[in-house]
């Protein structure tokens, strides 16, 4: 099945000095990341963010070509962005055939977007490869709890993505369950028009939608069971602890981020 | 209709970290009119076995036949196929989407291209067969029938394709025992008038000891045991090292002949187990 693929939001569970850091550090990483991704401007900085990139998943001991299959389904929109912005760059033309032109600039500005996205792309899903769903929103709540004052619902929403985060496996078997049934009865979801398809739908729609409210009715009923009032004076089983490891990582990414942000 | 696979195996996620070996190495053919029973340990490989059976699932090598068609050549027609092989999943109940019982249980038969009058014709049949009545259920809307009738009524859904070979992926997990009872004399019934060829996985040993013609045991993906259920069920050491029992009455003949009475422990029924016992006490009831 095509969203298989997506590797943004898989965890591969493991023991690397990467997985055992504090979640807080690899969000505050990943933020450094998009800003760096946006302040550099040239090549030689985009090859040291590739580098510092690709030392996380050698630390991380990621398989590779699982890390750059992620690429996979974000194809066309990368091919997409490229494309645009080598043919449509005005400035001194190279190539020329029939009316598509080719410029000096286009190709170097294609060629910046093309590896912004990539390195986008690949970075920011080794948060959630290293990064169980549990410490990923047990990080977010922490980090959101300042703001409790100013009327965010820190917990609540880490609550929300939590069982977001869970379900969402759930869902695409149920999902594929669901169709394989239909299938079975001959169902076609591929073949058609766009009405035709979208009408193709509702077997596995209908199906999908009384089972998510079934479970979500039940999992409410199961969290009352179990005392659940909200945040206030709950305590946590796995307390995040703020470490040794992390304060070096720390110092690490915001000196690379300073560095090459402001060198390159 | 025969099916017959061979050498398959399977992986689920295959070339990710996740991968898993489902089906290693299965070759076996089932016989046109063969009554099929498949038991083993949860996550043996019995759902993905049986989605082989009408090309849900294609292997990742080996080969399936089913009526002498090959499923995994690139041509062939897997929807024609799957008209034929019809499969009941594990509670097919959640799969009931339609506004009225009718439209549910003629949505196999309407994407077969039939006539619409052809269509209610099947629907009503299909619903006789699990003992449902077409008047007064055909309007009704599937959601607000009860959890049995739910049930028939998406099994329904699949007879009304009146497909040769029947699936069925533990069709009574979670009825009350009269549930249970009735859905299986009706797959019975079926079997004896119509001579459709069913395959039946079920955690029952009392189930296949009293239906089944031929029982396949399955384990980590592969067939451990494949034979008649008194066979099979002579393999008691097999069976319980994989944390499968015995029917009840035959675990009684074996504790009874262990005590030292003289009895025959290939018994399935208890009718059988009666009659066995008042021959070793001498004929005297
Ligand atoms: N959709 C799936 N994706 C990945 N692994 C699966 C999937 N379905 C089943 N498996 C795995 O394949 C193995 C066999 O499962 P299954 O055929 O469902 O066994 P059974 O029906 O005997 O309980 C198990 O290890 C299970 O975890
Ligand atoms: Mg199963």
């Amino acid at each position: 099945m095509r969203f298989r693929n997506l590797t943004i939001g898989q965890h591969i569970p493991g023991n690397s000095v990467v997985h055992r850091l504090d979640p807080r550090t690899k969000i505050l990483g990943t933020t450094l990341l998009i800003v760096l991704l946006f302040a550099v401007n040239g090549f030689i900085g985009y090859g040291l963010v590739a580098l510092a990139i690709a030392g996380v998943i050698h630390l991380a001991k990621l398989p590779w070509r699982y890390v750059i299959r992620g690429l996979r389904p974000l194809l066309v929109i990368l091919l997409l962005t490229v494309g645009l912005n080598v043919f449509l760059t005005e400035g001194e033309v190279i190539f020329r055939l029939w009316f598509l032109t080719i410029t000096r600039e286009g190709l170097a500005r294609g060629g910046m977007m093309g590896t912004r996205l990539v390195l986008l792309i690949v970075g920011t899903s080794l948060l959630t490869l290293t990064t169980s769903p549990i410490q990923l929103t047990d990080g977010i709540e922490s980090l959101l709890n300042p703001f409790r004052r100013l009327g965010v619902p820190a917990h609540e929403l880490a609550m929300m993505m939590t069982i977001a985060l869970r379900f969402i496996p759930t869902l695409l078997e149920e999902t594929e369950k669901i169709m394989k049934a239909q299938m079975a009865r001959g169902a076609d979801f591929q073949s058609g028009g766009l009405m035709q398809r979208a009408k193709s739908l509702i077997p596995l729609l209908v199906p999908l939608f009384v089972s998510a409210f079934r479970r979500a009715d039940e999992l409410a009923i199961a969290m009352e069971a179990r005392g659940y009032r909200g945040g206030q004076g709950r305590t946590k089983f796995r307390e995040l602890r703020f470490g040794r490891i992390d304060a070096v990582a720390i110092a690490l990414l915001v000196t690379f981020t300073v560095v090459v942000g402001v060198f390159f | 209709m025969s099916i017959r696979l061979e050498n398959v195996s399977f992986r689920y996620l295959e070339d990710t970290p996740m991968e898993t070996e489902a089906l290693l190495d299965v070759t076996l053919e089932i016989a046109d009119g063969e009554f099929v029973g498949i038991i083993g340990p949860t996550g043996s490989g019995k759902s993905t076995l049986i989605q082989h059976f009408n090309g849900l699932l294609l292997p990742s090598s080996g080969k399936v036949w089913v009526d002498g068609v090959d499923l995994t050549h690139k041509d062939t027609q897997l929807r024609q196929i799957r008209q034929k092989v019809g499969m009941v999943f594990q509670y097919p109940e959640h799969q009931l989407f339609g506004e009225t019982v009718l439209e549910d249980v003629g949505f196999g038969p309407r994407n077969m291209g039939l006539a619409e009058e052809e269509v209610v014709e099947r629907v009503r049949r299909a619903l006789a067969y699990v003992g449902l009545d077409f008047a007064e259920l055909k309007d009704q809307s599937p959601f607000e029938l009860s959890g049995g009738q739910k049930r028939r009524v998406a099994i329904a859904g699949v007879l009304a394709m009146e497909p040769s070979v029947l699936i069925l992926d533990e069709p009574t997990a979670g009825l009350d025992p009269k549930g249970r009872e009735e859905i299986l004399d009706e797959i019975c019934t079926l079997h004896r008038e119509r001579g459709i060829t069913v395959i039946l996985v079920t955690h029952s040993m009392e189930d296949v000891a009293r239906l089944v013609d031929r029982l396949i045991v399955m384990d980590r993906g592969r067939v451990a045991l494949d034979g008649t259920p008194v066979e099979v069920f002579r393999q008691a050491e097999t069976l319980k090292e994989l944390g499968l029992g015995l029917p009840q009455v035959t675990e009684l003949m074996h504790e009874l002949k262990a005590k030292g009475m003289a009895v025959d422990t290939d018994v399935l029924t208890v009718e059988a187990a009666e009659e066995e016992i008042v021959k070793a006490l001498g004929g005297q009831r």
